[in-house]
């Protein structure tokens, strides 16, 4: 069955019913995309489906015939980075799905938008502030002042590269 | 997973026509729209079906149209077309608005309007709306088509009029006059079965439905009727509370129920006595 796959043509054999999930995984080999809870809830598997965030444990292969995929292992983004410097990813299970569920939102989203565009991605490490101060950016959520212990995180990037839309997920184009 | 996916059976019509006959000649099929409810049964190992339908390619059953006076909503329509239709926003808001309350983005991009009314769960978010809008389901088998008044629609928990040979195609909506409330009661506000969901619309004669609080969705037509004729708030939340059957189960208990259904009707009551804001 043909579909489009991080803007590459692909072709795969595969049942019909079997969870888009488990054919990126076990098919495709792209395993950046986790499963959590298997049942829609945790938001772990989200995935892009011609641009819009679905849970990959829910759709049915077949549905994406002809169609857009984009998982983790295609999203272009500066997202990541803004994740790591505002302490907003931990044990990392969560992360590709918030990183879907949040590539659908427009330039510079504002904190409530985030968090109603999250609703579906459950984090049980980070407590959800340092993901929406690094998805909404700071300008949107002011960081608290405190110094952060660990290891240092290299963010100084030539200015006229940071300025460049930050906060802002582009998934490939095919 | 506890089905095995891969050794189940999914047909793939083109067309209505060709689904329509696939039901009645190939049967029995289990309808797939957007799976949302279907794979967290597969997850568990709770559908017996091993033969599926998908509906997916049946383009023509999803959008919103105005025809007449009466919204016409396709079966296949997701939560966030709901969400997003202008018509909707300006003729039956609180369908928006519960649509927003289903469990997540990805969810309202996935789930649909026709599953949540065929699904029959008591707890269905859309359905209170459907029921006070006085909707008609649209129902089309090989043979024709049947128009079934929402509250004739369900005969008892997760059973519908419906034949194993019938789709819902389309569900239309009425013009409604009067204030329209919603309002679902759920652990969170997202990702949440409600505990209590409840559509209302402020009128002459007003309409009010519960979710989650009997085996169907269900009308408080005695209710209704109270308030008509203006009797006071604390008799009607009496007679709403005999209108009734809530069940102790693992998302709330009876007693609660009970006491938010009677807070709701008070709520309803309360913000839509105010004049309504000039259009």
């Amino acid at each position: 069955m043909r579909f489009v796959l991080n803007g590459k043509r692909r072709d795969v054999d595969a049942a019909p019913l079997r969870r888009l999930l488990d054919v990126l995984r076990e098919d495709c080999g792209l395993t950046g995309t986790k499963e959590g809870c298997g049942e829609g809830e945790c938001g772990a598997c989200t995935v892009l489906v011609d641009g819009a965030p679905v849970n990959s444990c829910l759709v049915p292969f077949a549905h994406v015939r002809g169609r857009t995929v984009t998982t983790i292992e295609g999203l272009r983004s500066r997202l990541p980075e803004a994740l790591v410097r505002e302490g907003g990813t931990q044990c990392g299970i969560c992360t590709p799905g918030v990183l879907m569920a949040a590539a659908a939102l427009g330039r510079r989203p504002s904190a409530a938008r985030v968090r109603e565009a999250l609703a579906g991605n459950l984090c049980r490490c980070t407590g959800y502030a340092g993901i929406v101060r690094a998805l909404a950016g700071a300008r949107a959520v002011p960081r608290p002042r405190v110094r952060h212990a660990g290891p240092p995180v290299r963010d100084r990037r030539p200015s006229s590269r940071r300025s460049a839309r930050r906060g802002e997920a582009r998934p490939v184009e095919e | 997973m506890a089905t095995p996916l891969a050794r189940l059976a999914l047909l793939q019509p083109r067309t209505l026509e060709e689904a329509l006959r696939q039901l009645r000649d190939e049967g029995p099929l289990v309808p797939l729209a957007g799976g949302t409810d279907l794979y967290v049964g597969f997850h568990f190992g709770t559908v017996s079906g091993r033969r599926f339908l998908d509906l997916q390619g049946l383009e023509t059953l999803r959008g919103i149209e105005r025809r007449g006076d009466t919204l016409v909503i396709g079966a296949l329509t997701t939560y966030t077309d709901l969400i997003r239709s202008p018509l909707v926003s300006r003729r039956l808001p609180i369908l928006a608005e519960a649509a927003r309350t289903v469990g997540s983005p990805q969810i309202q991009n996935r789930g649909t309007l026709g599953g949540n009314v065929a699904n029959a769960s008591p707890a269905g978010d859309t359905l209170p709306v459907l029921a006070v809008a006085e909707a008609i389901v649209v129902l089309r088998s090989a043979a024709g088509e049947r128009r079934v008044p929402f509250g004739s629609f369900y005969t008892g928990y997760r059973r519908t009029v419906a034949r194993p040979d019938e789709l819902v195609v389309a569900v239309e909506v009425p013009r409604v006059e009067g204030r329209q409330w919603f309002r679902k009661v759920g652990t969170r506000a997202a990702q949440a079965i409600s505990k209590v969901v409840m559509a209302a619309v402020r009128a002459p004669r007003p309409r009010i439905a519960l979710g989650s609080v009997a085996p169907t969705v269900v009308r408080a037509p005695r209710t209704e009727a109270l308030l008509a004729i203006g009797g006071p708030l604390a008799e009607a939340q009496a007679v709403l509370l005999d209108e009734i059957r809530p069940i102790d189960d693992l998302r709330s208990t009876a007693a609660y129920r009970r006491r938010v259904s009677a807070n709701l009707l008070a709520q309803f009551w309360a913000e839509t006595s105010r004049i309504p804001p000039a259009r």
